[in-house]
């Protein structure tokens, strides 16, 4: 039975043409209004988010539109199933908040004249909107392709924002592991059209054979979208890049962009090709995860620079969303099942979304503040900027995972995972990578609370928006733990369990 | 030798060229260079997709072809933006280079 547009299908049309719709207006109205049409279009975007989620958990089924009525393999079809629409209103509350945030420093009508960083930095950030709404929604491997080149050509200028020679030299190795990440994953979609005909996510599910071919074309999609995701050992591109960039563009890479290609692998192998990966793979998958944790936390854990460490922390965090990976693998049908573990995975990278733009938002304040991010020396903050460091604090508590926050529900969901499946050794992995994240996080709130060894001077007074922005984003991480309440089950909405129902 | 399996091999070899250049070399303007290789290598590899997927009495697959000039566009794009950062590197610091001799503790001072 093919699939047909459904009643709200057209929301999905809107979730990515909206954002383009933004972009190209503030090209043709110039740089002084590119805030305001900005300030509209992302709320906008939130709220056709919040709509695609809420007609997902009261309907319980996928939101589908077949863009022009032509039908897979040939049309395109776009589809929002549990995992989309979560990571899609997580993505919009994140920008919108970054929005706000970045008003102090990206003020396009602060000077009586166009300047280039806040005009590009405004329309690079819709254009970060449209493509993981793209991502998010695109039913077939092709258009994800061009979603992901979207991204990486939005996200590039971000890192090199204040043209410095250092950030643009990290811009170029990030765009080159890019680069490089793309073409194989695009290498990888024409193996699979030549064996398959069609690139359709759900048509390639059911037609999919092991083989050779098959295996190649996996193999080689992985490894770019690795690259891409910023996986230990492909993570060198990461730390100058998130830590050089301005801290609105920190936040928005570290937390949105990479969870892009991540979102693209967790679609390859939970909905294409679940019983490709195999026992082996899988662990395989886990133990680059595991090795992500460890050096990402030793290494946050040695750094003199807070957004050093903040970058560092998010290598370490990557490595947590691989772990469902062996988690998520059923060795009696030796497929990767969509159960609980998928679940806390897809949950972790809500939850560090938000902690982690809090996380860059609150270390750029601090920057502002003290007029440098040297930990040794933070002596004083919280008594300068308690709100500030308060909101880093709360963005910690949900990286180590304690309760309520959503990085506990998630690490609970992995570690039930782990238990059910009898795998003790990721357990371990998760409660050492938590104790680590407790480490740097605590040397930075323990060096924040100590008094300064002289009276603390505030460079400039920090406005009480930005403060609000990311305590905001940190609170919710905090409370995110409480979609196991309700909302939780809109992560199970999936094509697959709705073709088990029709069976 | 058949016509397509000289374009798979060719498609082939191109792919694995670029990937050499890509990985070892430290200059960024020839891993440009190879990334364009490594790009046309795989538009082989679709061209030659197109051509076997071919339904009968037609000479080619139009789908791949589709998709190829879509990926063209997005990998010339792409070098011109990698070539205008590079060129900026090279305004500001007199030389283009990836080498690590500026150490990552420079980075990260807004």
């Amino acid at each position: 039975m093919p699939d047909a547009t459904t009643s709200g299908g057209i929301l999905l049309v809107f979730a990515i043409v909206f954002p383009v719709a933004g972009v190209l207006l503030s090209l043709v109205v110039g740089g002084r209004q590119v805030e305001r049409i900005a300030l509209i279009i992302l709320p906008c975007n939130l709220i056709l988010a919040s709509a695609i989620f809420f007609d997902l958990w009261r309907s319980g089924s996928q939101l589908i539109y077949i863009v022009g009525g032509w039908q897979p393999p040939l049309g395109i079809t776009l589809r929002a199933d549990g995992l989309s629409a979560a990571m899609m209103v997580t993505t919009a509350v994140v920008i919108c908040a970054v929005g706000v945030f970045a008003h102090a420093d990206f003020d396009t009508r602060a000077q009586p004249f166009e300047t280039r960083a806040p005009f590009v930095f405004w329309v690079l950030l819709m254009a970060i909107g449209c493509a993981m709404n793209m991502i998010f929604l695109g039913g077939d491997l092709f258009t994800l392709y061009v979603a992901l080149e979207l991204l990486t050509f939005a996200a590039v200028p971000l890192v090199c924002l204040d043209g410095r020679a250092e950030t643009i030299q990290a811009a170029l190795r990030y765009l080159l592991f890019a680069l490089l990440g793309s073409i194989l994953y695009l290498a990888g979609t024409a193996l699979l059209y030549g064996s398959y005909a069609t690139l359709d996510i759900v048509l390639l599910s059911q037609r999919l054979r092991v083989e050779t071919a098959t295996l190649v074309a996996a193999v080689l999609m992985t490894v770019g979208l690795f690259a891409k995701t910023a996986l230990f050992p492909l993570h060198i591109w990461l730390p100058p890049a998130h830590a050089g960039a301005p801290a609105s563009a920190s936040a928005v890479l570290s937390a949105i962009v990479v969870k892009g290609s991540f979102f693209l692998v967790v679609r390859l192998w939970f909905g294409v090709m679940p019983g490709l990966l195999g026992f082996t793979g899988a662990q395989l998958v886990g133990g680059l995860g595991a090795g992500a944790i460890i050096f990402g936390s030793v290494v946050a854990l040695r750094q003199k620079r807070l957004k050093l460490l903040i970058a560092y922390s998010t290598v370490a965090q990557i490595g947590y969303l691989f772990l469902m990976f062996p988690l998520a693998f059923d060795s009696v049908s030796s497929q990767l099942q969509s159960s609980g573990a998928l679940t806390g995975g897809m949950l972790l990278a809500m939850s560090h979304a938000t902690a982690k733009a809090a996380m860059f938002m609150a270390a750029g304040l601090i920057y502002a503040a003290l007029g440098h991010d040297r930990i040794a020396e933070l002596g004083g903050a919280a008594r300068a900027i308690p709100m500030t460091v308060f909101a880093f604090a709360i963005g910690g508590v949900c990286l180590i995972g304690l309760p309520p926050s959503g990085g506990f529900l998630a690490k609970w969901l992995l570690l039930d995972a782990a238990i059910a499946t009898g795998q003790w050794s990721w357990a371990m992995v998760l409660l050492v990578g938590g104790l680590f994240t407790a480490g740097y996080v605590f040397i930075v709130v323990a060096g924040a609370l100590g008094s300064p060894h002289e009276p603390l001077k505030l460079r400039v007074a920090v406005p009480k928006y930005q403060e609000a922005a990311a305590l905001t984003l940190a609170l919710l991480s905090l409370l995110l733990g409480f979609v196991a309440l309700g909302p939780i089950d809109v992560l199970q909405v999936r094509p697959g369990a709705m073709m088990a129902a029709l069976r | 030798m058949s016509g397509a399996n000289l374009f798979g091999i060719c498609g082939a070899a191109l792919v694995g060229l670029g990937l050499y250049g890509l990985i070892t070399n430290p200059e960024p303007l020839r891993k440009i260079l190879a990334f364009n290789l490594l790009g046309t290598g795989v538009f082989l590899i679709f061209g030659l997709i197109s051509r076997r997927a071919a339904a009968a009495g037609f000479p080619g697959d139009p789908v791949p072809q589709a998709m190829v000039i879509t990926a063209i566009v997005v990998a010339f794009a792409a070098t011109a933006l990698a070539v205008a950062l590079v060129l900026r590197l090279l305004e500001q610091t007199g030389r283009a280079t990836l080498g690590a001799d500026n150490p990552v503790s420079e980075i990260g001072n807004p």
